[in-house]
């Protein structure tokens, strides 16, 4: 999970575009009110998507989904199992 | 539905007796449709959208829909007005769901029939209008806010303004709040004039707005939600009715000059009616269109799920992009039918106002800009919309 979690770090340093230093967030920070745009979201889907080596279904392509780093490692979590079983 | 339907009915007559007639002054003069807007007002059109229980119409939004598109038929300045105040009302209605914004709806909408304005774009922002520069200010329940505002739609008319801002000064660009200010707390000093090829009597000139109200005032949904939820899709809906109002008025008038021509030669069918019958297979393209779109909109409007998907956001600023294309597409059709007669500005025909008009929907807020939205969001979004 720490492991997740340090990964989504490195993807939202590199694509989120945030105002603040990603290391200050907590896991359920909000990161719309951290300055996540809308467009960023996008880049963000992305980047996620090609680190994790994912695709995100229709039903979680929604702003709640990348609300937090806990929400991004939750929906990652569960494309993982649902990929294994 | 009865009462609803009445409010269809009243549309129409105030159109045919008192907005259409008033469409060329207001037009050629580029001033507020003032007596327009009393007729709205005395037969309480203005809150057709509020819940009943508020002392509204409690219409659904294709009926408000075809309201607009009746009064964009007959006045594109006023349609579009109307169809503006109604995105602000739609966005209460929906997002104001706290006891002052009852009240307001319930007291200044349908009570006194205000007029709501909206001052989302900022200047700064490159067009931008989900980031903010300015900043609401709170102190002791109050808060103040102060916002150059390239535009604001009626702004002088308006009893009420929606602004956007950051939620607080320290907040992000993109962390946006909405926020009623209502007058007397609102001043809005003009910055800058508005003499336009179309819509002239929206009276949208720039002004610094000042407000002072209570933070209660302060919607308590993210600015994101509300604009991605009401905000977009309503303001897409409602003008893209006003504009097939627009076209249809341009095709009524071909219409209407090719049966004259008929007239004249009995059992000779004019070659304008080839081109007639093609510009009405582009009318019913469109009528479809906004029919269609409306259902959709009004079968999920209570389901944040597809509310929030980004298919849905794709189809509704494809509806903004075909709309306004369509506009200027049947528009032009029926001038290529009417000829020299549609080309002259002193004609009865009116197809000069209603080309200037048309050309104003993929302007304002740019067609490129929506479509750079959607291309982006189609980097990730799965299916077509």
């Amino acid at each position: 999970m720490a492991e997740t979690d340090d990964q989504i770090r490195q993807v939202l340093s590199e694509h989120a575009k945030l105002p603040v230093d990603v290391d200050s967030l907590g896991a359920q920070t909000d990161l719309y009110a951290a300055g996540l745009t809308s467009h960023a979201s996008v880049n963000l889907m992305l980047a996620l998507e090609d680190a994790f080596d994912v695709e995100f279904p229709q039903s979680m392509l929604r702003k709640q989904t990348f609300q937090s780093i806990a929400s991004i490692r939750d929906a990652l979590d569960s494309l993982v199992t649902a990929a294994a079983s | 539905m009865a009462a609803v339907d009445g409010a269809l009915e009243r549309a129409r007559v105030v159109a045919r007796d008192v907005v259409a007639p008033a469409a060329d002054d207001v037009d050629r003069e580029a001033r507020f449709p003032k007596e327009a807007l009393e007729a709205l007002r005395a037969e309480r059109l203005l809150s057709v959208l509020v819940p009943e229980r508020l002392g509204g119409g409690g219409a659904s939004l294709p009926e408000v829909a075809r309201v607009a598109e009746v009064l964009g038929r007959a006045c594109a300045s006023t349609g579009m007005i109307y169809a503006m105040h109604q995105i602000q009302v739609a966005c209460l209605v929906r997002h104001g769901t706290t006891e002052p914004f009852y009240d307001y709806l319930s007291e200044e909408v349908a009570g006194r029939q205000a007029l709501l304005a909206s001052a989302t774009t900022e200047v700064g922002v490159g067009g931008d209008v989900r980031t903010s520069l300015c900043a609401v200010e709170e102190h002791d329940g109050r808060m103040r806010l102060e916002k150059r505002a390239p535009v604001i739609s009626y702004g002088q008319q308006a009893d009420a303004v929606l602004a956007t801002a950051r939620r607080t000064p320290d907040s992000p660009a993109s962390d946006q709040v909405l926020v009623l200010c209502q007058r007397p707390g609102l001043v809005l000093e003009p910055i800058s004039g508005w003499d336009t090829l179309g819509f002239r009597g929206t009276c949208s000139l720039g002004f610094v707005l000042r407000a002072e109200a209570p933070t209660s005032h302060i919607l308590p949904e993210p600015y994101a939600d509300i604009s991605s939820r009401t905000m977009l899709p309503v303001s897409h809906l409602l003008w893209s009715h006003v504009w097939f109002g627009i076209a249809d008025a341009a095709s009524a008038a071909a219409q209407g000059f090719v049966r004259a021509l008929a007239r004249k030669q009995p059992g000779v069918t004019p070659p304008a009616a080839l081109r007639l019958a093609e510009l009405m297979t582009v009318r019913l393209q469109f009528e479809a269109l906004i029919r269609h779109m409306a259902r959709r909109y009004e079968e999920i409007s209570a389901d944040l799920d597809a509310l929030d998907q980004m298919s849905f956001a794709v189809a509704m600023n494809s509806l903004k992009v075909a709309a306004s294309t369509l506009v200027v597409d049947v528009v032009g059709r029926a001038m290529q039918i009417c000829g020299m007669a549609g080309y002259r500005a002193d004609s009865e025909l009116g197809l000069e106002r209603l080309l200037r008009d048309a050309h104003g929907a993929a302007l304002m807020v740019n067609n490129d800009r929506i479509l750079a939205n959607s291309a982006h969001l189609l980097l990730v979004a799965r299916e077509a919309g």
